[in-house]
């Protein structure tokens, strides 16, 4: 049996029966990060020694007949832009390359309540900026299904390292699709929350008011458990909600009957792969078969929203990145004056997309462009956020891909930065009305992953789990593992 | 044109620091003094990660201070991001209020060579104080290291902003006494100008009187005492005046006070205007001041300055400039007020407490509450007068003892025998011995010379270490000659 194969729950019930010990367990999936990591490069930092002392306090614990966590022993991995007490936190850029927190972001500290125990943290686009992981400043990760080719992006680490055993779970953040599109591209689960539903706190901001937080699962019931760990109201952080979470694992299970799904066209239009589109379909059919009523429907105005998040998303980051200065911490260029200190540190530390974006957003924020350029994106936002209300008074959840196309090579994409936006198409809707959404596997072409997005309206968690999961009963993408083999340098 | 055709204008932007004992957006403490860099967590050291979390309790003193200062409180108002970089600033970006303040549309009265003049103010806000800058130079393009402390960093301010109604330095020197005692008595401020938690920066135009549009104004800066203010102000004042008359143009500039020359400099100017790229504090989301919040914080507000100068002129019968005086701060309007409570005879307390408390107080350069005097000292201090147990000589020496070590005045007369002697019968002794010991001024004032009785009496009570009853001393030597 390969440990690492298995979903966490699985793994849980091992652990409670006692056929399994959290030191077992956390050797296993370190000995798989080692063996896979040269072919993936999914991890910026391992953080294996702690790892294993962790898992025999665990297993101490438990011994001492103490109740275990609710992801006692259970390995995880986190994308580096989460805050980790002691642990280097690089956002894999060279501003931040020797960069360790003082403090934990408050999942990481839930998670840790929890009994969850960090193997390392995962590679992304700089700053969480891109869409293929490409844009780290150490190394780009591969896919494991088809390791030329890129596990998307920005926390394409994290979706990798689940994918391909390195890690039970991972956590990621989603500005515009960074947690949707890599868990379609490795053919994993991957869920964005609420905004509001998780903290932020200790999250290194790109976007402020599209960030948030959510998790990559290899599957729908693993992806309630985590939920269940990092959701809830944060005092430190003053957009989390304080609407009760409900417990997410009742959701698993319940049936679809009735439920209203609406598939828009706008996203099955050009710009969309064939299979892609064949694939959604195909799902489209599945939930009639499983009882949902599914409907065409047309959302006009989502045309407009990689317009408006590629205005509001790098004015915020312009701003947010502007303490990344060379003065308190961090990359420093020295010099012998303040202006080149900054122009110096700022033009060495980011690399060409993290500058790309500050200066649209710098552009977009000047006194002469704040109007027309900053202000119209946000009034279209509402508009945005107003046909998604309309539309979820007609149906419980919309259907979408994820990604318009299958994973695409390394490279590919890298001198076209449009192209590469566009790869988002799908998922930025969602970030700019807050609402909840996931990726499930829903296929493959030609042996590369094919994901389906489902959106609801805020809070709606549940109900996506709930979908989610009749789905994946009713087809088995979920429990195809990428050939990827241990010891070996794959594809190279 | 000549000068007397000429017409001042001045604004004042005031920024207050709040003090709320945490910071505005962190829990951190807002304490002065504490060693540099010990007062920061990661969100006023700007650390990746960090979220800003309103402290309800600033937001509550800048609704306070909008409601003392007349203004309308917003039903909503949200914060903004100015961006620009420096050292003393961590994130990059100041939280502050551009278009949604918290008050707006108020005015203060001031009052100026005997005349009141309404001064309006346009604005209050609330935003972060940067951290503080120690440069091994004069400043920091001179420095050959700079240093930063962030103690101050993210501490509350409000920026009180004055329409450009005020029209001489001296009306600025009063706009901002008065400023300062209502902020005062409202308790949202220690308003200590030499510790920097009020500081002032004033915009000055010149105008043909009469002349409704505004001239090309300067923005003097570093004013760092209520004198700095004056001074500055006459002197950029002048400056333009001077050019004007002489036919030159005035430059839209900043200009830094220079304390030690008494002259306002021209700060390097830069090429391009600053543009500090505003935008809605994403973390922040619009914050609801209900109305019965505002009622509540309303029913809170003290009695301010001017009501209280009212109740002391009608109430208390006093004179205006007494009832100024006393209400000047707080504490003192407060400690008169206690006073009269316990020795019901306001002018007697006024007399007092103008002449020889406030006295004594300038002397050591103190405020009344960082001395052990309390109101009833000063009660009991008068009520022994009236009953003639001390004369007010004797009060004037027991009163500093009580002064500086906040001991009871009876306590002190009776432990060194001070009471004052209104026994007929033993002065009648010693009147007759000066009588006796002076026949010269006996004399002279039996020829009429009136002066010569006070000489009598001073002798009476030398020879009773000024415990005699002066009145009754008088009595007896008129009775004697
Ligand atoms: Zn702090």
């Amino acid at each position: 049996m390969k440990l690492w194969d298995l979903s966490g729950h699985r793994l849980r019930n091992l652990l409670d029966q006692g056929e399994l010990s959290a030191q077992e367990l956390v050797e296993a999936f370190l000995t798989r990060q080692q063996n896979t990591e040269p072919a993936l490069h999914a991890f910026v930092t391992t953080t294996g020694p702690q790892a294993l002392a962790a898992a025999k306090e665990i297993d101490n614990a438990r011994a001492r007949g103490e109740k275990p966590g609710a992801l006692a022993g259970i390995p995880m991995a986190l994308k580096d832009n989460i805050c980790t007490a002691g642990i280097k936190t690089t956002c894999s850029s060279k501003m931040l390359a020797n960069y360790v927190p003082p403090y934990d972001a408050t999942v990481v500290k839930s998670l840790r309540q929890a009994g969850s125990i960090l193997t390392g943290k995962t590679n992304m686009d700089e700053f969480a900026m891109g869409s293929s992981t490409e844009n780290s400043a150490f190394y780009p990760t591969r896919n494991p299904w088809d390791t030329s080719r890129v596990p998307g992006g920005s926390s394409g680490g994290s979706a990798a390292a689940v994918a391909a055993g390195q890690a039970v779970f991972a956590l990621g953040s989603d500005t515009g699709g960074s947690i949707r599109q890599p868990a379609a591209f490795c053919s994993i689960v991957g869920f964005k929350p609420s905004y509001g539903r998780v903290s932020r706190f200790g999250l290194v901001a790109f976007a402020s008011s599209l960030d948030q937080i959510g998790c990559f699962t290899k599957d729908v019931t693993d992806c309630a458990a985590v939920l269940n760990v990092i959701c809830g109201r944060d005092e430190f952080d003053p957009t989390s909600v304080s609407a009760p979470v409900p417990d997410y694992s009742k959701f698993i299970g319940r049936e679809i009957k009735g439920l209203r799904i609406g598939l828009p066209r706008e996203f099955l239009q050009e710009g969309i792969q064939p299979a892609v589109r064949e694939a959604i379909l195909q799902a489209a059919q599945t939930f009639e078969n499983l009882g949902a009523v599914v409907e065409e429907t047309s959302l006009p105005k989502m045309k407009y929203a990689p317009a408006v998040y590629y205005v509001i998303a790098p004015a915020e980051a312009s701003s947010n990145l502007g303490r990344f200065d060379g003065v308190r911490y961090g990359f420093r260029v020295p010099t012998s004056d303040l202006d080149s200190l900054y122009k110096k540190t700022r033009s060495q530390g980011f690399g060409p997309e993290v500058r790309r974006r500050i200066m649209i957003g710098t552009y977009v924020l000047t006194a002469d462009n704040y109007k027309n350029l900053y202000q119209r994106a946000q009034q279209v936002r509402t508009l945005i956020i107003e046909e998604f209300e309309q539309a979820f008074s007609r149906y419980d959840l919309l259907l979408t891909p994820t990604s318009p196309a299958v994973p695409f090579k390394l490279g590919e994409k890298m001198d076209d930065p449009l192209q590469m936006y566009l790869m988002d198409v799908c998922t930025i809707p969602a970030n700019l009305a807050g609402l909840p959404a996931i990726s499930i596997p829903a296929g493959f072409s030609a042996g590369l992953p094919v994901g389906m997005q489902l959106m609801a309206k805020p809070w709606a968690e549940g109900t996506l789990l709930q979908a989610a999961y009749s789905f994946e009963q009713a087809t088995d993408y979920h429990q195809r593992r990428p050939a990827i083999a241990s010891g070996g340098v794959v594809g190279e | 044109m000549n000068n007397n055709e000429l017409e001042t204008i001045i604004g004042l932007e005031v920024h207050v620091e709040l003090s709320t004992e945490s910071k505005a957006f962190c829990r951190c403490s807002t304490k002065f003094g504490a060693p540099p860099n010990t007062q920061v967590c990661p969100v006023c050291l700007g650390l990746p990660g960090g979220l800003p979390v309103l402290n309800k309790k600033a937001l509550e003193y800048a609704i306070l201070a909008g409601l003392a200062l007349n203004c309308q409180i917003a039903p909503s108002s949200r914060f903004d991001r100015k961006n620009y970089f420096y050292p003393d600033m961590p994130n990059a970006y100041q939280i502050s209020q551009a278009d949604h303040p918290v008050a707006r549309n108020g005015y203060i009265d001031v009052n100026v060579n005997g005349h009141t003049r309404r001064i309006r103010i346009n604005r209050v806000h609330l935003e972060e104080d940067a951290g503080k800058m120690i440069h091994s130079g004069d400043d920091i393009v001179a420095a050959s290291s700079s240093l930063v402390d962030l103690n101050r960093a993210g501490v509350p301010l409000i920026e009180i902003v004055s329409e450009p109604d005020i029209r001489s330095p001296e009306e600025a020197r009063q706009y901002l006494t008065q400023l300062k005692t209502i902020l005062e008595y409202i308790g949202v401020s220690d308003c200590k100008m030499e510790e920097g938690s009020l500081r002032c920066d004033a915009n000055l135009s010149i105008r043909p009187r009469g002349s409704t549009e505004l001239g090309v104004k300067t923005e003097i800066k570093n004013m760092n005492s209520f004198r700095a203010v004056f001074r500055g102000l006459s002197f950029e004042e002048k400056r333009q005046r001077r050019a004007l008359l002489s036919g030159q143009r005035i430059r839209q500039e900043t200009r830094h006070w220079d304390e030690a020359q008494g002259l306002t400099v021209g700060m390097r100017t830069k090429e391009e205007v600053d543009d500090y790229r505003y935008f809605p504090e994403p973390n922040l989301p619009p914050v609801v001041i209900d109305s019965g919040w505002i009622k509540k914080i309303k029913a809170s507000l003290p009695e301010l300055p001017s009501a209280k100068i009212r109740r002391f002129i009608d109430d208390y019968d006093l004179p205006g400039y007494d009832a100024e005086v006393l209400t000047s701060s707080r504490p003192l309007a407060d400690f008169f007020d206690e006073c009269v409570q316990l020795f019901p005879d306001p002018k007697a307390v006024s007399n007092w407490i103008m002449s020889e408390v406030l006295r004594l107080l300038n002397v050591e350069g103190k405020e009344i509450q960082a001395t052990p005097l309390k109101p009833k000292h000063v009660a009991k201090l008068l009520q022994l007068m009236q009953t003639g147990t001390i004369s007010g000589r004797i009060a004037k020496d027991v009163f500093e003892e009580t002064f500086h070590h906040g001991r009871d005045p009876e306590q002190i007369v009776n432990e060194r025998g001070l009471v004052q002697i209104s026994d007929a019968a033993e002065l009648d002794s010693l009147v007759t011995q000066v009588v006796a010991e002076n026949p010269n001024a006996v004399e002279d004032y039996r020829q009429g010379k009136d002066k010569a009785l006070a000489f009598l009496v001073g002798q009476v009570m030398k020879v009773t270490r000024g415990k005699a009853n002066p009145q009754l001393v008088n009595k007896l030597l008129k009775e004697k000659l």
